[in-house]
């Protein structure tokens, strides 16, 4: 473990509050895993808790979210950068990854810590979302995954002992499990079938796993939006011995009544000495949200490529820097903001450059990093001082126009854990 | 106003001028070290780089180069400002020099008329009057400027007649220009440059450097030297008969010309100045900057060298395969999009102190250019300006030690191989 010092707890924070401190879990998630969760706060409202999850290559404090760097760099902002930031995780892609450079090569340069020289943690996908989302003509087996490669059209077997090969091979600290995906529109058998094979491939994968004591191994919840296929997947895997567990098979188009409620039945049945990550989860209400339902990480493309596109991410919404209102605006993104960005450029510079030059997209890439994981730390704080609804209610009151406007399945979710926001 | 803008000649070595650019920027407490480099910049930001990319280079030009290429269709919103382009901007703390056109970027000809020049930007061709020309300097507020000149003589073949008329019309230009200049309140501070003209006509090249001598103007740009417009050696001859008629204690920039070899030569023909776009354009065709400018190469090693024994197998391949491994560049860069550099783990350039090269592997920026990623960018660009930066710094102590010799040799050397381990200069 890194000397990276947790970043939002102070111990006078943890002082005042010794009563909750003392029922507080600390542990290893099962015997060997390189992965201890120690909860640092829970919210005595909501599910909402603040943990400090240590991996191989520091301490993440948690709720976190977790940027995605598809292709080994996180989109034109460099590993210095986005430390500074306070990332203590982000993502990697294996599909990408494994198709370029390849596993051989990111192995020979140790690992993709070495390869992109990020000094903190990362975690890998299994490759099977890109696969059926990216790539026509897929077709899913009881052997894996087959397809055929998009570079140079070769046909391409991925089974789950080959996602954790590559996985392997990349060294991140935490590894997802092949899982079957299915759209979370679709229903009928095909979900149930989706769902079994799921657990099958999570013991393949956990038999796979050659490095159990560096690596750590997720399992993800499917059943698509049926109670009680999600019922029996948790039963199921939760019974497997893994170190931690994401929710997946969500945030793909299905209505946000069913995916909350998804997601607060995944939590209910989760462990509670075991992280618990949300996929594909990344816009700020959401976040807060599930948050709110038990949830510690997440991840989206969502800011970075948003961001690609002109839109710079703020407490009230999100401002289009390629409007015309913002040439002459001379403020900064947010002036609450502390980011390299908004201590440096107006929004009326980050428009003219927009058409200019790529640099512009990076103002608003590390602008958004900032937000989202200022968003996060702020969270956090306010889950260990305790007063994590109120957080909740300002958080909504600066997001939204009036209360008309909050959306009415957040109002809902966040019902169902006791936070009013009137 | 009067110039303020002092050059102090401390040496000249075979025609070269070593010396200090002083008493510039707002204060007048800013200095520029001659034979040198602009810092390049596109609509006030140096391409691919935030201020935190930029901030880890460790020698950075003195000097920056605007343009009014790329900053002229926010006139009105500097203009609301009222406080420049460095403020616009973000620029960090550094002299700023703004010219008329952006030399990475096209410039069509046959636009130039008695009244107007014109400028491409993002939304199209602006045209710009002497006034126009000048409310833009003024929005701008460069510490230095070049007045407004008709340098559409770069075609081959253009006509002494036309020679001619781009000389008279960028003096008349220039004296409107000068006449707005110290009329002006916000350019009190700013220091104008005359531009010298005259495509290859040697004595209308003669003609506009005496006449341009005779205003007053703090120093020179020379312009239309471009290498499409003319071979190195014309190029040379009237770069000599050109300074011959500019005074000693005032500056010469040229513009266009960027190549190292070519930078050497112009040297050597009294130039002072020269803009920074060549790191930006290598970035661009997605190479790196891997010349050598050791003039004080280590006796051991040099035999060493000779006798291909520091020489890796791979970089003996480079030489071999030297016409397809360095593709669309000049020999002065290594092509890091060649499947060469797919499992070379090494740093781009061994030795080198830069970001990139301090932080990552050939194998990585390849992926990265393969894959389009736009760090590919930013990588390649804090190298290309460390290494072009380094040049220039080479070049001085080299003038001041008495080897240019030596560095001329190293640097001809086409793409010579990366000495191991150790920075440069």
């Amino acid at each position: 473990v890194s000397s990276m010092a947790a970043v939002g707890v102070s111990a006078k924070c943890l002082d005042s509050m010794g009563t909750v401190n003392s029922a507080l879990a600390t542990g290893r998630a099962f015997a060997g895993a390189p992965l201890t969760l120690r909860i640092v706060a829970e919210c005595p409202v909501s599910k909402a808790r603040a943990c400090d999850l240590t991996l191989p290559h520091c301490t993440v404090n948690t709720p976190v979210f977790m940027p995605v760097g598809t292709q080994g760099t996180m989109k034109g902002i460099t590993v210095d950068q986005l430390e500074a930031l306070g990332c203590q995780i982000c993502l990697g892609n294996t599909y990408h990854l494994g198709m370029r450079p390849g596993p051989e090569l990111i192995k020979k340069a140790n690992g993709l810590h070495g390869f992109m020289n990020w000094k903190r943690n990362l975690l890998t996908d299994s490759g099977g979302f890109q696969m059926v989302s990216l790539v026509e003509l897929s077709v899913v087996t009881e052997e894996g995954v087959r397809f055929r490669s998009p570079y140079d059209g070769k046909e391409i077997l991925l089974t789950p002992e080959e996602s954790i090969s590559i996985q392997n091979a990349l060294g991140s600290d935490i590894m997802m499990q092949l899982d079957d995906v299915v759209s979370s529109t679709v229903t009928g058998p095909r979900v149930e079938e989706a769902m079994y094979r799921s657990i099958r491939w999570l013991d393949r994968c956990i038999k796979a796993n050659k490095n159990p004591e560096r690596q750590n191994l997720f399992a993800i919840i499917q059943g698509g939006l049926n109670a009680d296929l999600r019922k029996k997947c948790l039963e199921e895997m939760t019974k497997r011995d893994v170190p931690g567990f994401a929710v997946g098979g969500l945030s793909g188009g299905e209505e946000k009544d069913d995916f909350w409620k998804m997601v607060t039945l995944s939590t209910d049945h989760l462990p509670r000495v075991k992280p618990r990550y949300l996929m594909g989860v990344g816009y700020a209400t959401d976040l807060v949200v599930c948050v709110a339902l038990g949830c510690d990480m997440f991840d989206c493309v969502f800011p970075t490529r948003t961001a690609r596109f002109g839109s710079a991410l703020v407490p009230w919404g999100s401002l289009q820097l390629k409007h015309k209102q913002f040439a002459k605006d001379f403020q900064p993104i947010d002036p609450n903001c502390e980011c390299a960005t908004c201590r440096r450029y107006s929004r009326a510079f980050l428009h003219a450059l927009f058409k200019a030059d790529t640099a512009a997209l990076h103002h608003i890439t590390v602008h958004n990093i900032a937000y989202q994981l200022s968003l996060m730390r702020s969270v956090r704080q306010s889950i260990v001082e305790q007063r994590f609804p109120q957080f909740v209610r300002s958080f909504m009151a600066r997001m939204y126009n009036s209360k008309e406007d909050y959306p009415s399945w957040a109002v809902d979710a966040l019902a169902s854990v006791n936070i009013t926001l009137d | 106003s009067a110039c303020v803008m002092k050059l102090d000649v401390s040496r000249v070595v075979q025609g070269c001028r070593l010396g200090v650019l002083s008493q510039l920027g707002r204060n007048g407490d800013r200095s520029v070290e001659v034979p040198g480099c602009l810092l390049p910049t596109r609509c006030g930001s140096v391409p691919h780089l935030t201020h935190d990319t930029l901030r880890t280079l460790d020698s950075l030009p003195d000097a920056t180069q605007l343009t009014l290429a790329s900053l002229a269709e926010h006139q009105e919103v500097l203009e609301e400002l009222k406080e420049g382009a460095r403020k616009f901007a973000g620029l960090h703390d550094t002299v700023l020099y703004c010219s008329l056109h952006d030399p990475a970027a096209p410039c069509p000809a046959g636009y130039v008329t008695n009244k107007t020049v014109s400028v491409w930007g993002s939304g199209g061709r602006i045209e710009l009057t002497p006034s126009r020309f000048m409310a833009l300097q003024a929005a701008v507020k460069p510490d230095w400027y070049h007045s407004m000149a008709d340098g559409d003589t770069r075609q081959p073949g253009t006509s002494r007649k036309r020679a001619r008329k781009a000389v008279d019309r960028s003096l008349a230009f220039l004296d409107e220009c000068l006449q707005l200049h110290h009329r002006s309140e916000e350019l009190s501070k700013a220091e104008i440059l005359g531009v010298v003209e005259g495509g290859d006509i040697l004595e209308e090249r003669v003609r506009s450097a005496r006449e341009t001598a005779k205003r007053p103007v703090a120093g020179f740009v020379l312009d239309g030297f471009q290498p499409c417009a003319m071979s190195a050696g014309v190029r040379h001859a009237l770069l000599l008969a050109v300074t011959a008629e500019l005074p000693d204690d005032k500056p010469r920039l040229l513009q266009g010309v960027g190549r190292p070899d070519e930078v050497l030569d112009c040297v050597r023909a009294g130039v002072d100045l020269f803009e920074g776009f060549f790191p930006y354009e290598v970035t661009e065709r997605g190479c790196a900057l891997s010349f050598s400018y050791d003039f004080q190469p280590d006796p051991e090693r040099e035999v060493l060298e000779r006798d291909g024994a520091l020489k890796t197998e791979e970089e003996a391949g480079t030489r071999e395969g030297d016409a397809e491994g360095r593709g669309p560049g000049s020999p002065f860069e290594m092509n890091l999009r060649d499947t060469r550099y797919r499992e070379d783990l090494n740093p781009v350039r061994p030795g080198c102190s830069c970001y990139c090269c301090r932080s990552h592997s050939r194998a990585y920026v390849h992926h990265l250019l393969v894959t389009n990623e736009l760090l590919a960018g930013v990588l390649l660009m804090l190298h290309n300006l460390h290494h072009y930066s380094r040049f220039f710094q080479a070049l001085r102590e080299a003038l001041q030690v008495g080897r240019l010799d030596c560095l001329r040799r190293q640097v001809l050397q086409p793409c010579s191989s990366a000495p191991q381990g150790r920075e440069e200069a």
